[in-house]
């Protein structure tokens, strides 16, 4: 589902990056990414969203090869991939809805469908209540599950997500797990970053720990 | 809309209903974008309104004068003014023998009389003209060329002739004038053609850098709208709407303008025709030049946007 080749991403005048990573995560796995700030754990999952593309190395999403894709086709592969952050990057002057139906509207998804399918999705995240909201109005943890629920909402494939617990105490960011795994088990990808071990211990997943751009740990569960 | 789907593995489908309804969305969703800030839209509206009634007025000038120029007989007509002294019998036999020359087709003798009585009607010099004591106009024969297309080196030809006649002081052709007039016109045509380029490239620079405002405002939205898979023509289509909508509004409000302007020079044209005891009329904006000009400025809006939105598109990118 997601592959990479002996990627290598350099930042001009930074000593930041990746070096050399290589690996290969299978369609319907849930993996946990960590290390230190600054190991190089959002620029992998930029390049898997191709928010930056590879200074070398190949990287493979859904069996596209984003090092051929060409500008054009990069919204055509960010609508296969849900992206969440830990900012969460809402439109604040939006409603609760209008946010959640975004990807759907940039598609030309129908009224209808878009209202069934927001619905259905803010009613997963436990927000259905609060559509008409806007972001601001809400508290940290709800921001993040309406950015969950856009991310989500066109029923992606894959699903990244950049430290979505960040912010939020213990207790909530058990319950943004606890979605997290519910939709790994209708099948989705994902691929989570966090430098939160104690949340991810419990979880018993398959984690990758990077360390100075480097790929030093895969570690799957007994 | 055509795609490969083999070759890039992206399932693209093109479905006309969908397209229609992101174009429907996006047309009413601008409209109602200009609506939310009416103060700044109403204000940029009129500085496009007014430059694009700028050169569509001179258009609209000079178009009159034209028809000014057309109402005139086309036949050149010549003034000969007699030297002091010439008695009437004298004026008069120098009108007939002139009449009998086949290059002439007729002869109008206007004594001093009657010149001074004209005068006295249209100068409002009345009082003035009764101060003095004699009447120091000259008899004065108007001629005119049998011959209505004369060149002007005949005419010029003509005028050498008769300004050898006997008892004759001065020549003058009408016909000068007429084509000084036409020169003129010709010079505001240009000079029409030269406002209406550079305004037109105003209404495209004003188009371009509100439109570039508005990207700047709406930045965040945009680098959203790319995470979830916008494409370009996506996020660049409500700001074309934009460019339209000021190309049609601004359009309109020069028309309206126009309207205005023609409604309020009407009376003292028609006026200043009837002392020339013309029945010309001004001129206003047809359907065609009205159709013609709103179809300019909506192009000119949608360039505009077009120039601002690939200007900096592709430097807002969520990756920053």
């Amino acid at each position: 589902m997601i592959q990479f080749d002996n990627v290598s991403k350099t930042y001009p005048g930074s000593s930041g990056g990746l070096r050399e990573i290589s690996l290969h995560i299978e369609p319907g796995e849930m993996v946990f990414l960590t290390g230190h700030s600054g190991a190089g754990k959002s620029t992998l999952l930029k390049l898997t969203g191709l928010l930056e593309r590879a200074s070398r190395g190949q990287v493979w999403v859904n069996k596209h090869n984003l090092t051929r894709l060409k500008s054009r086709q990069v919204p055509l592969l960010r609508r296969e991939v849900g992206m969440i952050f830990q900012d969460h990057r809402l439109l604040t002057d939006r409603t609760v809805f209008d946010n959640v139906a975004l990807p759907l509207v940039v598609t030309g998804v129908k009224h209808q469908e878009i209202r069934r399918r927001v619905q259905a999705a803010l009613d997963k995240v436990g927000l259905l209540k609060k559509a008409r909201a806007l972001p601001l109005t809400l508290s940290g943890g709800e921001q993040q599950r309406v950015g969950i629920a856009r991310a989500v909402v066109s029923k992606p494939p894959i699903v990244l997500a950049d430290e979505p617990t960040g912010n939020l105490d213990p207790e909530l960011s058990r319950e943004i797990m606890e979605l997290f795994r519910q939709f790994n088990q209708v099948g989705v990808t994902l691929l989570i970053a966090t430098h939160d071990l104690g949340l991810i211990q419990p979880m018993e997943q398959r984690t990758l720990v990077l360390d100075q751009g480097r790929l030093v740990k895969d570690q799957r569960p007994a | 809309m055509s795609r490969r789907p083999r070759k890039t593995g992206f399932r693209r489908s093109f479905r006309p209903a969908a397209w229609l309804s992101r174009h429907a969305q996006a047309f009413f969703a601008s409209l109602g974008r200009l609506a939310r800030r009416p103060l700044g839209s109403l204000m940029t509206l009129a500085v496009l309104g007014i430059a694009i009634a700028l050169p569509l007025s001179l258009h609209l000038l000079v178009n009159n004068l034209q028809q000014l120029a057309g109402n005139w007989d086309g036949a050149a007509s010549i003034s000969v003014f007699l030297k002091e002294g010439a008695t009437p019998p004298q004026a008069a036999e120098l009108a007939r023998h002139l009449k009998a020359r086949p290059d002439i087709s007729s002869v109008q003798h206007i004594t001093p009389e009657q010149a001074m009585a004209e005068f006295r009607q249209h100068s409002g010099f009345g009082d003035a003209l009764d101060l003095l004591d004699s009447n120091p106009l000259p008899h004065v024969l108007l001629i005119q060329a049998a011959d209505p297309n004369i060149s002007p080196q005949q005419l010029k030809i003509l005028l050498e002739t008769l300004k050898k006649q006997p008892g004759v002081e001065l020549a003058l052709a009408d016909m000068e004038w007429v084509q000084r007039f036409q020169g003129i016109n010709r010079i505001l045509q240009r000079a029409t053609a030269l406002l209406a380029l550079l305004l037109a490239l105003a209404v495209l620079l004003i188009i371009g850098n509100t439109v570039r405002l508005e990207i700047q405002s709406r930045r965040d939205e945009i680098e959203i709208i790319k995470l979830v898979g916008g494409s370009n023509a996506f996020i660049r289509r409500p700001f074309l709407y934009e460019g339209f909508w000021y190309g049609l509004l601004g359009g309109c409000i020069a028309i309206i303008l126009i309207g205005l302007a023609s409604l309020a020079l009407q009376e003292p044209v028609r006026h200043l025709a009837e002392l020339y005891q013309s029945n010309f009329r001004l001129g206003g904006l047809n359907l065609t030049t009205a159709a013609l000009t709103l179809g300019l400025s909506i192009l000119l809006g949608i360039g505009g946007a077009w120039t601002a939105v690939t200007q900096h598109l592709g430097r807002i990118d969520p990756s920053n």
